[in-house]
């Protein structure tokens, strides 16, 4: 066995362990925020500040029956759940955490990467792996034999795929800026303070980090909408529409297999949240504060920012869900394509007209 | 070592994934098999270096495509019976006919070679990746003529779909 395999395997087990226990939090994160929100106590029984509601939840899950409806497409039905998690833990492969380090080990120094793969081409990868976990979503709902989780999964595929292209045209700008499709290379392209050729301009600018989001804010904004309706979350939730469709394509669906949508889901937001700090808010980069903390310290400090800006994104998340009402199924259409992806094209267009007189100068002179 | 296992998986899923698409009855089993050929031709892109072409298939056949596919299949409803009935003339003959000169080429080259296969090359280092660089270099100073004309058709056969649809909608709403 090569070291580069172990080092592999090291990395994968790390990520689920990562995710599940994520999961667990974040589940816990936003029962509190949104109880917060409607003045209510929220979980607060099973362990110090109810921390361990969600596992007891998982628990039981997993001890109840699976029930498999009469009409159900067997093969399909059992093979839904699964496609649901296996994107969202290969998604998570291409964020990088942190900076690269090294270690000394049997007199041999080796170089690690803080993430799972460094693509080049990891935005593509991004994109397509997200795209296979509509499958799931549309098998659940057709193989479950049932006409509620049925309209689920058409409302879905046709949702998804909408917002998928309004998705990948809102990161175009950002792949121009940074010059690369790695993920890694966009996070270093974002290092630095921002500047400007104006002198007073720049003195005011000079102050502010070189994050993606600042010169792209309305990239940043539809790539925002696109990944709230992306992860079917609400005011974006119509898959799952409780007044309309019980429980959507998941209606059919017990125990474990429905802990596995669950879990699918909001690793997704995770995912979701990390990859807009990673390609708009500069990713892991932050103070280290190499010389007053331990080295330590300063070595795990660029996860903690990652993880900050991840749960900043998270706590709008649920902010969003808290607040607004859920649109209706053509209001949802028309944002997607009558605003959304024409917003971006024009965005598209400015910015590389931007980066082209940056580049060359403009036309005349 | 590897690498034959690397190469043996996603080549053996593409041949059971063809062959769900061809004996499945249900249309979402054939549907599914073939998007679980295209994921495995995907990986076996990425095995060979070409990752931009990989991930290509995948957001576009695997992930576009066959989502379309399954929607419409979905729209339509598959409670129906499968027709069997032949839609082009003669096309089981046909179809066996290929088939059988097919097979028969393939034992002719076999038993000319008298089954003496040298299926295990030898590795070769990659100097070239299929990175987005290279392809788009190539696309838009050679092809970009090529590149060109094949996006105006695009458009035209985006505006020609937009175009008959709105135009059933208008009548109807006449009558």
């Amino acid at each position: 066995m090569s070291t580069e395999l172990i080092i592999a395997i090291i990395k994968a087990n790390i990520a689920l362990a990562v995710l599940l226990t994520n999961t667990i939090l974040l589940i816990w994160f936003e029962r509190k925020l949104v109880a917060g929100m409607q003045s209510r106590v929220g979980p607060d029984r099973a362990g110090p500040f109810g921390l361990l509601q969600t596992v007891a939840d998982a628990v039981k899950l997993l001890l109840k029956e699976q029930i498999l409806p009469l009409k159900a497409d067997r093969a399909m039905y059992l093979l839904a759940p699964i496609i649901a998690l296996v994107p969202s833990f290969l998604i998570f492969m291409v964020i990088p955490l942190g900076p690269d380090f090294e270690i000394n080990w049997s007199d041999q120094i080796y170089t690690i990467q803080l993430v799972g793969a460094d693509l080049n081409v990891g935005v593509l990868y991004f994109l397509a792996v997200s795209s296979i976990a509509v499958y799931s979503v549309v098998l659940a709902g057709w193989s479950s034999g049932s006409k509620y989780p049925l309209l689920g999964g058409v409302r879905a595929s046709a949702q998804m795929i909408s917002y998928e292209a309004a998705m990948g045209l809102a990161l175009v700008p950002i792949i121009l800026y940074s010059g690369s499709l790695s993920l890694v290379d966009i996070v270093n392209s974002q290092a630095g303070n921002l500047s400007s050729n104006i002198p007073i301009l720049n003195s005011i600018v000079s102050f502010i980090p070189k994050w993606n989001i600042f010169p792209q804010f309305v990239a940043f904004g539809i790539f925002f909408i696109a990944a709230v309706a992306e992860v079917n979350r609400a005011p974006f939730d119509l898959v799952e529409a409780e007044q309309e469709l019980v429980g959507g394509f998941h209606t059919e669906y017990s125990g474990f297999r429905f802990a596995m949508f669950f879990l699918a889901e909001y690793i997704n937001m995770f995912n979701m949240c990390a990859i807009t700090a990673t390609f708009f808010l500069g990713g892991w980069l932050g103070p280290t504060f190499q010389n007053i903390l331990p080295p330590i310290f300063s070595l795990i400090m660029p996860i903690i920012w990652l993880g900050l800006k991840t749960f900043a994104l998270l706590f709008i998340f649920v902010w969003i869900r808290a607040t607004l009402p859920r649109l209706r199924y053509d209001q949802l259409m028309e944002l997607g394509w009558k605003r959304l992806i024409p917003m971006s094209l024009v965005w598209l267009i400015l910015s590389s007209i931007v980066l082209g007189v940056r580049e060359f100068g403009l036309p005349w002179s | 070592m590897f690498e034959v296992i690397l190469f043996l998986i996603p080549s053996s899923l593409i041949i059971i994934g063809a062959l769900i698409v061809i004996f499945a009855k249900n249309p979402v089993h054939n549907a599914m098999g073939l998007v679980m050929t295209l994921v495995s031709i995907a990986i076996i892109y990425i095995t060979l270096n070409a990752t931009f072409v990989a991930m290509v298939q995948m957001l576009v056949y695997a992930g576009a495509v066959m989502t379309l596919f399954l929607f419409v299949i979905m729209m339509i409803g598959v409670d129906k019976k499968e027709q069997s009935k032949e839609s082009i003339k003669g096309q089981t003959f046909l179809v066996s006919g290929v088939f059988l000169i097919l097979i028969s080429t393939l034992v002719y080259v076999a038993i000319s070679s008298e089954f003496r296969w040298d299926l295990w090359f030898d590795a070769v280092e990659f100097t070239v990746e299929g990175t987005p660089q290279l392809i788009a270099g190539t696309l838009f100073t050679s092809w970009i003529f090529p590149f060109e004309i094949i996006s105006i058709l695009l458009i035209v056969a985006t505006a020609a779909a937009i175009a008959l649809a709105y135009d059933t909608q208008r009548k109807k709403e006449d009558a």
